[in-house]
């Protein structure tokens, strides 16, 4: 499954933005090893500016959370559970039977491209657009800044960027390298991975991968291994899904992540009902108090 | 040999801590050793992300609601014949919707000067689009809306052009007031259509909540320039009693961790103060016939409501068990 080697899609040249191609992302942390090579190589090609250093203290993740000069992110869980068949030590600081389960888990979040996305529905300049390859690409150039797709992602990916930094005021994420896909390179991310943790390639060849994956990680006593992937809700599906080990509330992941605009309806009926009742008020006001 | 100085004293502390929880939490110092895991979510991080919008929104909602609402009063005002309300009411709409409104959201904005790529595309799907619509459209009624009306009060054309401007302003406000309506209204649905729990929760509140306090804060305004007529005393009434209403519905309407942020914080304290003075105070006042304070009252009570409904936004959008809580409705 995993080491591919040159014949890994993720070292192959593609024509998916031509033949549009719906691509993904599936990110598997049981193979990670939280090197962080993606962040790196994200920044390095995006030329995204640093954020600034801080001591978070929150396992080995200095780097906190996505935004708007963060684009990959690994995660450092650590879980007091056993991690597929592995052997537990037993040492004095464990539970009264002396034995201390904990597992290590790293996972590189990124943006999710959703099928249904809350960010490129509510931007008001037409910033944000879907690709050929249906990902959620940001145009720079056209965005003016208002804020209203940060508040409008339901997995709190998407942010303005601030002062003082390079192209601040505008909002940023993940391109899915679009720039490297529109030449037949691969994202930077999935070509850095070295366990291909990380695989980039065809949506529907990923989705079956990932299902076997999770059947293969259950068959070695990973329990409480599933896929993240919320085809069930209004956001109809991600193109960068995870497998994950767990409860997706561990990740920061939402487990139902809805995407807003299901509020719209009720909130304008709201908004015109309440346009009505003040025109009918204001006659009212006139016609008898004046 | 221990000794009563503070720093053994802290020291004593910090023995204490880790005895009574088996883990000493600071900066730094928060994970190694510890049990796990100590805070909801990944490390306590935010899920959704809290707005970036800084101090001109809520006043930008404020100015826009006045604005919007002043216009529907000058369309009642030119109906019933009070031509001096009506101008009155039209400089206010004007001068808050055309100049203050646009000047404030274009300050937001983090590219204050790509402001016009607002109208590059119309998504009724956006609310943030449609706002700046309903602002664009709602100023190019207002602004002629208001010239037509001045030009025929004092008679400065002579005959027909003078009937023909008479019949323009009434067309240009009436036009101005339907898009006051919304302009004053939609801001409910841009906050209530988004990813913030408090926010999307109370989605059927915001709008109502948003109109009325516009509603009575241009009635407000206008009873302040010394307009002092029954009818703006009845709007302010009828948008005192609403807020009322809306402040028993709010406290009632609880989700539990999922809306905290409206009933606890700092956040929590502005959304009240502000509902109690554009609600039962304004009310109360306007019983006892003391006008002018009542419509302070109820103006002040609006803008600090509209301050804390973003704060609401900013303390819910990084709390992530709200998120986690909020998807059970």
């Amino acid at each position: 499954m995993i080491g591919e080697g040159t014949h890994s899609t993720n070292q192959r040249r593609h024509n998916y933005v031509q033949e549009n191609v719906e691509v993904g992302f599936f990110t598997d942390p049981t193979v990670c090893i939280g090197c962080k090579a993606c962040e790196v190589a994200c920044k390095e090609w995006n030329e995204v500016p640093d954020d600034g250093f801080t001591w978070s203290g929150n396992s080995y993740d200095n780097t906190g959370h996505l935004g708007a000069s963060t684009w990959r992110h690994v995660l450092f869980l650590e879980q007091d559970r056993q991690k597929g068949n592995q052997l537990v030590g037993s040492h004095s600081l464990g539970n009264g039977d002396g034995e201390d389960p904990f597992r290590w888990v790293f996972l590189s979040d990124v943006c999710k491209h959703c099928e249904e996305a809350g960010c490129l529905e509510a931007c008001p300049t037409g910033s944000i657009v879907r690709t050929e390859t249906g990902t959620v690409f940001v145009q720079d150039d056209v965005c003016n800044g208002c804020g209203y797709c940060v508040v409008s992602c339901p997995f709190g990916v998407i942010d303005r960027r601030p002062e003082p930094l390079p192209n601040a005021g505008g909002a940023f994420k993940c391109t899915f390298c679009y720039d490297r896909q529109k030449s037949g390179l691969v994202p930077a991310c999935a070509k850095v991975c070295p366990t291909e943790s990380i695989v980039f390639g065809r949506l529907d060849d990923l989705r079956a991968r990932a299902s076997k994956r999770v059947q293969q990680l259950k068959q070695n006593g990973y329990d409480d291994a599933q896929l993240y992937d919320p085809l069930e809700t209004s956001v109809r599906g991600i193109h960068a899904f995870f497998l994950i080990l767990g409860e997706p509330e561990a990740y920061g992941l939402p487990p139902k992540p809805q995407i807003p605009t299901i509020y719209l309806k009720s909130a304008w009926t709201s908004a015109f009902a309440t346009a009505i009742a003040s025109i009918i008020a204001t006659l009212l006001a006139f016609a008898f108090f004046s | 040999m221990t000794t009563n100085s503070p720093s053994e004293k802290r020291l004593e502390e910090l023995r204490e801590q880790a005895w009574k929880e088996s883990a000493v939490t600071g900066r730094g110092v928060d994970v190694a050793g510890g049990p796990i895991p100590r805070k909801p979510g990944y490390y306590g991080q935010a899920v959704v992300k809290p707005p970036v919008w800084t101090w001109q929104v809520p006043l930008y909602f404020f100015s826009g609601g006045i604005a919007g609402m002043s216009a529907v009063i000058a369309s009642g005002a030119i109906i019933f014949d009070h031509i001096d309300l009506a101008r009155t009411a039209m400089w206010l709409a004007s001068i808050a919707g055309a100049i203050l409104s646009p000047v404030l959201l274009i300050m937001d904005l983090g590219r204050p000067h790509l402001f016009l790529n607002m109208l590059r595309v119309f998504k009724h799907r956006s609310a943030m689009s449609m706002g700046a619509w309903i602002l664009t459209a709602f100023g190019a009624c207002a602004v002629p809306g208001l010239i037509a009306i001045e030009l025929h009060a004092h008679q400065i054309f002579p005959g027909t052009l003078d009937q023909l401007l008479r019949v323009a302003a009434g067309i240009f406000v009436f036009a101005a007031a339907i898009f006051g309506t919304l302009l004053a209204t939609y801001t409910g649905v841009l906050i209530g259509v988004t990813a913030i729990p408090a926010w999307f929760l109370h989605r059927t509140l915001l709008p109502i909540h948003f109109g009325t306090a516009g509603l009575g804060s241009a009635a407000a305004v206008l009873e302040l320039l010394g307009h002092r007529m029954p009818a703006l005393n009845f709007l302010g009434f009828y948008a005192a009693a609403v807020e009322t209403a809306l402040l028993i519905w709010l406290s009632v309407d609880k989700h539990d961790k999922a809306d905290r942020a409206i009933h606890e914080h700092a956040s929590g304290w502005l959304i009240r103060i502000g509902e109690v003075l554009n609600g039962p105070l304004a009310l109360v006042l306007r019983l006892f016939g003391l006008i002018p304070l009542a419509a302070i009252s109820f103006l002040i009570g609006a803008l600090v409501s509209r301050f804390g409904w973003i704060a609401v936004g900013k303390v819910s959008g990084a709390d992530p068990e709200a998120v986690f809580a909020a998807e059970r409705y």
